[in-house]
């Protein structure tokens, strides 16, 4: 099972001269269960990028694969491949609209057409797998805090059981316990459930911590797509367009600017934690 | 006096049912000091609902006290007579920069807060250029507000507080919203203001990140003030901020870390700098 | 899509047309509007074209870009033109069908295009070139009479420029929850009126709460700016008339008076 995307371009107002292009040549193979990361700055095109995924928006020019089916074909049921690739917008929680969140969240199933009862231990999955106390569930969204509300809406998505996860900016304007709450829910997602997770971020630091690949958009490109030690290894070429890589990246070319033998680079704070306890030892000895 | 000071300041919101009996109270502010002096740059901290928001809302007097005291500029903000005057010199930025913005030219919105205050046209004409310059938007004076990104709103929003020549701004999450590349923008739009043009700068957040600037760091939990000092001595505290939902810089964190470890490394690192010249003194 | 109506929408330029007063450019859209109802004959046309081209290219305003706003009224065009083109009575130039297009018919169709096609033209001008704060500006003190028997102008034109502004933000709003909805597998599309007006609720909820916020938001941001109603505010661009208007009055007074004089010894 992959998703791929086959020179896809997209072009806002084609032939008038107000034309812009999101996208250019986008070629991509993502796998089944992998956990990836986008970033790139404001108008990178990731967010043109990620609402292809599900065929929310149509490539002007190029093909998109879902398990080998090309998404396109006239007779393609677009309806199931919004199922299957699930899309959680920015600020998500601006979307529910039910009295209760737990009605909220049934909304996707019974679009799906099941039974009110299959929809509804849908939802009882969904709300417990994000991590949602119960004595929230029948309430209305109103009653909760910022971060319960990105709870339940990620639930809505979730209940659908798609078989890809796309998470646009899943932790803007949440607090550092509250973002951490929801990265660690995402990953235990991906670690149980297998899903393929694809991460829109802007925090260097969040995607490298959990991502396995790393993708980097600019100007409508790909600019770099590669493993987060590969992706920040061009920290250089990440500040010339505007994007850096992680603290502890820059920390590790320091130190060796000071003579500190520390091995390798490191992308989250466990690896410069190693790298520099093993230096340390190795002067000691 | 100091320029702010607040004593004992409490606010609750009240939630009644439709016979008018009390459901329930909330405490958003639980006698809470704040002493802030003029030119300093102050940062609040504080997870989402700490209360840190509450407290903005009555440096502006959107809010008054429902308990104890707050002085602004040497002004009771409790006494009607001094509204006006109290907002015109604190002035404030809040999160959203769409909700803000009330005209549909630039220059016009800086204009706006002038206005109101009934400040004569030429000057006006003077403030509008000279706020916009000092956040670097002049060149887009004529611009549509719906055609610039997140950073630049923000910087407009700053410019309609400028312009109404406030001594303090209160700016309460501006960067939550935004992009790391806008983020900085208003930073250093901020820190310039307070550092070049002395006003005094609360700024509401909780990225870490932006607090390394400021004189003073509040942190609030709860409706009550739990930790107050320079940013150094806050970020030496990383298990209590924890407690407190919130996190440091990942460089003060990975010092954190490897102090624990046994290397000799001082609390409250702040910059990739310092700790590469912890580590350097120590190698 | 939604993006493309320009009518109601600035166009930054420096021109004559830009610069003038509000109330000079309400003032003549209102005599233009009249002129396009009171026009008779080629020679009235040849008038008010002239008048309309010479204003456009005045204003700067790129020609291309002031068509696109028609797009908008093309249904209501064509549906004007049949009505005209097949109800008016008169001498028969074909017959089809039990239809007759008359010669009259054809002659209302045309003028009719002409006199709504000029009609969207020259108000599209009016926004084009006028930011909602100057228009607003210009109706407050145009119905500053109106205060004396308390109608609230100050508050009204407050409010339209507002809404002006919002316009944009909450078009590109509905656009994006409804995108989300669409992703959540909600169909906008398909089935009666009834389960139509029902998948309204999705987009509806949501997007009601999101303007109530921003209403509060926007509240808030204007109390903290120090507004308090109409009384004792200054302002940026005060309204005068400068030498231009005085000439422009002169000149759509002369306007007006060739349309009449066309349409009685004409």
């Amino acid at each position: 099972m992959s998703i791929i995307l086959d020179k896809v371009n997209y072009i806002y107002s084609e032939k008038t001269a107000y034309e812009i292009q999101a996208l250019k040549n986008i070629n991509l193979k993502i796998e089944d269960g992998e956990f990836i990361g986008i970033i790139g700055h404001t108008g990178s095109g990731k967010s043109t990028l990620i609402q292809h995924l599900n065929g929310l928006m149509r490539a002007t020019y190029g093909g998109i694969y879902y398990n080998g089916q090309d998404i396109y074909d006239a007779d393609y049921n677009c309806k199931e491949l919004r199922s299957k690739v699930g899309l959680v917008f920015q600020y998500p929680e601006h979307q529910l609209f039910e009295t209760t969140i737990f009605a909220d969240v049934a909304f996707g199933p019974k679009n799906q057409g099941l039974s009110k009862k299959e929809a509804e231990l849908k939802a009882f999955t969904a709300l417990r797998s994000v991590g949602l106390k119960e004595d929230y569930w029948y309430r209305s969204p109103f009653e909760l805090s910022g971060g319960q509300k990105r709870r339940a809406a990620i639930a809505g998505v979730l209940a659908m059981e798609p078989e890809v996860l796309v998470l646009d900016e899943p932790t803007a304007g949440l607090d550092p316990k509250g973002r951490d709450e929801i990265f660690d829910q995402v990953a235990k997602l991906h670690k149980e459930r297998k899903i393929t997770i694809i991460l829109v971020s802007h925090s260097m630091e969040d995607v490298a911590k959990y991502v396995a690949r790393l993708i980097v958009m600019n100007q409508g490109s790909i600019l770099f797509d590669g493993t987060p030690k590969e992706v920040f290894a061009h920290y250089q070429e990440l500040e010339a367009v505007g994007l850096a890589a992680p603290q502890v990246t820059y920390l590790m070319n320091d130190l060796r600017k000071r003579d500190i033998l520390v091995e390798g680079s490191a992308t989250t704070l466990e690896e410069a934690k190693t790298a520099i306890l093993q230096a340390f030892q190795k002067k000691q000895n | 006096m100091n320029f702010i000071e607040a004593r004992k300041l409490v606010h609750e919101y009240i939630r009644r049912d439709e016979e008018g009996n009390v459901e329930n109270i909330l405490t958003a502010l639980d006698q809470v000091d704040l002493d802030v002096k003029q030119g300093q740059f102050v940062a609040i901290l504080g997870h989402n609902g700490s209360g840190k928001s509450t407290l903005a809302k009555h440096l502006n007097v959107l809010l008054t006290a429902g308990g104890g005291s707050l002085w602004v500029d040497g002004k009771d903000t409790l006494d009607e007579d001094n509204l006006w005057d109290i907002r015109q010199n604190a002035g404030m930025v809040f999160q959203n920069p769409d909700n803000q913005i009330i005209a549909s030219v630039v220059e016009e919105d800086v204009a706006f807060g002038p206005e109101n205050i009934g400040v004569p046209t030429p000057e006006i004409w003077k403030r509008v250029e000279k706020s916009l310059k000092s956040v670097g938007m002049i060149q887009y004076r004529e611009h549509s507000p719906n055609k610039l990104s997140g950073g630049q709103k923000q910087r407009v929003a700053i410019a309609g507080v400028m312009a109404m020549e406030p001594k303090c701004i209160v700016l309460d999450e501006p960067t939550a919203m935004l992009d790391p590349n806008g983020r900085r923008e208003v930073l250093d739009a901020v820190e310039q203001l307070n550092k070049e043009k002395g006003v005094t700068v609360i700024l509401i957040t909780h990225y870490m990140e932006e607090v390394i600037r400021a004189d003073q760091v509040y942190v609030m939990d709860h409706g009550k003030v739990v930790m107050q000092g320079t940013p150094r001595s806050i970020f030496s505290q990383v298990e209590a901020l924890k407690s407190y939902r919130l996190d440091v810089p990942q460089i003060t964190l990975l010092a954190h870390e490897l102090r624990k470890e046994g290397l000799a490394i001082p609390e409250g690192i702040l910059t990739r700098q310092e700790l590469a010249e912890a580590l350097c003194r120590l190698y | 899509m939604l993006r493309d109506i320009t009518i109601g929408q600035y166009y930054p330029a420096d021109s004559v047309i830009h610069r003038l007063d509000p109330r000079t450019k309400l003032m003549g859209v209102l005599i233009y509007v009249v002129s396009l109802f009171v026009f008779r004959g080629l020679a009235g046309l040849a008038a008010v074209t002239a008048a309309l081209a010479f204003v456009i290219w005045l204003s700067k305003v790129p020609f291309g870009y002031m068509v696109r706003g028609l797009k908008a009224i093309v249904i209501i065009l064509v549906i004007t033109v049949l009505f005209n083109l097949f109800l008016t009575p008169g001498e028969p130039l074909v017959e089809f069908f039990g239809l007759k297009i008359t010669w009259e018919g054809l002659e209302h169709a045309a003028f009719m295009t002409v006199r709504l096609t000029y009609l969207i033209l020259g108000s599209s001008l009016l926004t084009l070139t006028t930011t909602p704060n100057q228009l607003t500006d210009g109706m407050e003190r145009a119905l500053k009479p109106l205060n004396k028997i308390h109608v609230p102008v100050h508050e009204i034109s407050m409010m339209m420029s507002i809404a002006l502004r919002f316009i944009p933000i909450l078009i590109e709003e509905t656009d994006k929850i409804m995108r989300a909805q669409l992703a959540r597998g909600a169909d906008f599309e398909s089935g009666n009126l009834i389960k139509k007006a029902k998948s309204m609720v999705p987009l509806l909820v949501p997007l009601f709460i999101s303007a109530f916020r921003r209403a509060n938001d926007l509240a808030m941001a204007m109390e903290a700016r120090c507004y308090r109603g109409g009384d004792g505010r200054t302002k940026m661009k005060p309204l005068k008339y400068k030498r231009a208007d005085v000439f422009s009055y002169l000149l759509i007074g002369g306007y007006f008076a060739v349309v009449i004089l066309l349409r009685a010894y004409l």
